[in-house]
């Protein structure tokens, strides 16, 4: 079955060829790779590891990157078409993409030092390395300043203690982008597997994002040598950066759940017979429909201008904050709806509905909750913090 | 090795056609358009080719500006460069291979890669005529491909059955589904395509010897059929799945 999209307000028509070619690709891929494979995979509660190989062949990660770390330099609305057909398939997949892309390689390019870039970049672009981020701990999620994990300085290296949580990839990566204090400032470092007192157990039996590993990581006196010390790094701010980037890219993904859910439910309302005619010609149906096309719509015109405004240079983390806020919302929402279009069929696995509405609740939740943007923007807008 | 593909620009499988107004051309509104998946498996045997040989790709198509989207595509899987022949649409096969062939002569190519139909109007004549008007053999309906020293060896589907055949080169090729799986346009490759040259030809229709009269739809969708609700039914079933549906 090939995905053809929605667009009922020709914003194809405000895409580049290019733009609209990489989108194809993926969306080729995700039909002929992902869909096929994703419901075992997420019964299951396994990743697909056999798809990394193909998402670096085709250059997926790290994709705005520059070419001399063999990427693929993409504008930022191209990367976000990318996210979008990306979770269109699973938000798995798109977690994984968003790990190794926003929060290991955008960090080791921005805050690494030329030697760093040079070793790691490459790797984690052909994924001959997989990359995790461990910022949230156990006691410290919205509030990450609050954070427990500390670095001392020894001779030749720092020594890591402390315990991180929620950390996507955690398990299957060979490198972690850890964030510790140091004298009271947050500094990143990079924690390489095999290093001593590091582990990464598996958080099993999750709800949602079940075709994702996800991880706690513990350090226990880790030695972590200066050539690992992200040298560029400015504090807290460091991190959040990280997380504006992984935000933007989950704006434009949740689109693909939203996508999923409403053509699933059209297709069904327009099948499904009830008193004698398709369930599509009740209005209560219809008014269902057509809200969900009305956001899908809306949020799609968001996240374009967004990623215009990236490009610019003009985009302001409260900016992708209000479009990673309205967009997962609308996206767990459309899903529900969907479901209750499909009836009791919404609940099963033949129909994606429930896996993309389990897994909003996570992605609801992650790289900052609903309510920390509202307060983000409410700041914003007031000039009063309501969380500090 | 110069390594030529023809290509068509072919509205997607997946798309609902819709007859225009005149009922001899295609209502073109909303119909989004696509690399004739035969010819797909042409442009990637001709990367193949050009990995295993050296040389170079060049892709050739018929069309208007539109066709530009499939050589884009075809240059991101890695071809070298583009030629667009723009002339008048709905044209007549022979025609089509003429304006081809105009263009792709003066190149001198060792092999000319072509899907063995294309999807939207099933003549199936293209790549023979084309090796006519180029004085080439050609080989059709390839699913297997060798070469060697200049000597080309080739496996083609007949019905029933495989006929295994050799020529030398130059020779013209048409591609069938089996010779091999098109990769996918990498983002890197999309990104490099963006500066590959695509020239822009013009030729001129002289004489369009057949013309279309009436396009129809088919009269009315395939009806299911219930063949009876027990084991009496299945040599039926049986016979029907496999000389009607062909799936078994």
């Amino acid at each position: 079955m090939k995905f053809e999209g929605v667009d009922y307000y020709h914003i194809d028509e405000l895409l580049s060829d290019e733009e609209k070619l990489i989108r194809q690709t993926i969306r080729e891929f995700v039909d002929d790779k992902v869909i096929p494979v994703i419901e075992k995979h997420y019964r299951e509660g396994t990743f697909p590891m056999h798809l990394i190989p193909e998402m670096a062949e085709l250059g997926i990660f790290g994709a705005t990157l520059p070419e001399k770390y063999g990427c693929a330099n993409l504008n930022n609305v191209a990367y976000g078409l990318m996210m979008q057909e990306l979770e269109r398939g699973d938000s798995g997949i798109r977690s994984f993409a968003s790990v190794q892309s926003a929060l290991v390689m955008y960090p080791i390019y921005t805050f690494g030092s030329d030697e760093q870039k040079d070793y790691w970049l490459p790797k984690l672009a052909k994924a001959e390395k997989i990359g995790c981020f461990g910022l949230t701990e156990p006691d410290f999620g919205s509030n990450p300043g609050g954070m427990l994990t500390r670095a001392e300085k020894v001779d030749g290296g720092f020594v890591l203690n402390g315990t991180k949580m929620w950390i996507t990839n955690g398990t299957i990566a060979d490198v972690a982008v850890v964030w510790a204090k140091w004298n009271g400032v947050v500094h990143g470092f990079l924690v390489e597997k095999n290093f001593k007192g590091f582990s990464a157990p598996e958080m099993k039996n999750k709800h949602s994002l079940r075709a994702s590993v996800t991880s706690e990581l513990v350090l226990d006196n880790v030695f972590v040598p200066d050539s690992h010390w992200l040298p560029n790094t400015q504090g807290l701010k460091s991190a959040l950066m990280c997380l504006s980037q992984a935000r933007y890219g989950i704006a434009w993904g949740v689109i693909g759940s939203m996508m999923v859910a409403y053509t699933t439910a059209l297709d069904y309302a327009k099948s499904r017979v009830q008193f004698s005619k398709p369930i599509a010609a009740y209005q209560l149906t219809q008014a269902k429909l057509v809200w969900m096309l009305t956001e899908i719509t809306k949020a799609q015109l968001l996240v374009l201008q967004l990623g215009r405004l990236k490009d610019q240079g003009k985009a302001r983390f409260t900016h992708i904050s209000l479009a990673k806020r309205n967009n997962c919302e609308v996206a767990l929402d459309i899903c529900r709806v969907a479901r209750e279009i499909l009836g009791a069929n919404g609940i099963l696995d033949e129909y994606p509905i429930m896996r993309h509405m389990n897994n909003l609740e996570s992605v609801k939740t992650y790289e900052g909750t609903h309510e920390m943007h509202t307060l983000i923007v409410g700041e914003d807008i007031t000039g009063f913090s309501a969380f500090e | 090795m110069k390594i030529v593909v023809a290509l068509s620009h072919v509205p997607d499988t997946a798309t609902k056609i819709k007859i225009s107004q005149d009922r001899k051309t295609i209502d073109q509104t909303g119909v989004s358009f696509v690399i004739n998946p035969y010819d797909e498996f042409a442009v990637e045997e001709a990367l193949r080719t050009k990995e295993k040989f050296g040389g170079e790709v060049i892709v050739v198509t018929y069309g208007n500006d539109n066709a530009k989207e499939s050589i884009r595509k075809a240059l991101a899987m890695g071809a070298d460069k583009g030629i667009l022949i723009k002339g008048e649409t709905n044209v007549d096969t022979l025609t089509i291979a003429e304006a081809l062939a105009s263009e792709i002569l003066p190149l001198q190519p060792d092999i000319v890669f072509c899907g063995k139909q294309s999807v939207d109007y099933d003549s199936s004549a293209v790549g023979q005529m084309l090796a006519e008007l180029l004085g080439f053999p050609s080989i059709s309906t390839v699913v297997k491909l060798e070469i060697d020293n200049n000597i080309i060896k080739a496996e083609r589907e007949v019905e029933g059955g495989i006929e295994k055949c050799e020529s030398s080169l130059p020779v013209v090729i048409t591609t069938q589904k089996g010779l091999n799986e098109p990769r996918y346009a990498s983002l890197k490759g999309i990104m490099a395509a963006k500066s590959k040259p695509i020239e822009e030809k013009f030729f001129e229709v002289k004489q369009n010897r057949l013309v279309v009269n009436e396009l129809r739809l088919p009269e009315s969708q395939r009806k299911s059929k219930i063949l009876g609700t027990d084991a009496t039914a299945v040599p039926e079933l049986v016979r029907l799945l496999r000389e009607e549906a062909k799936v078994i």
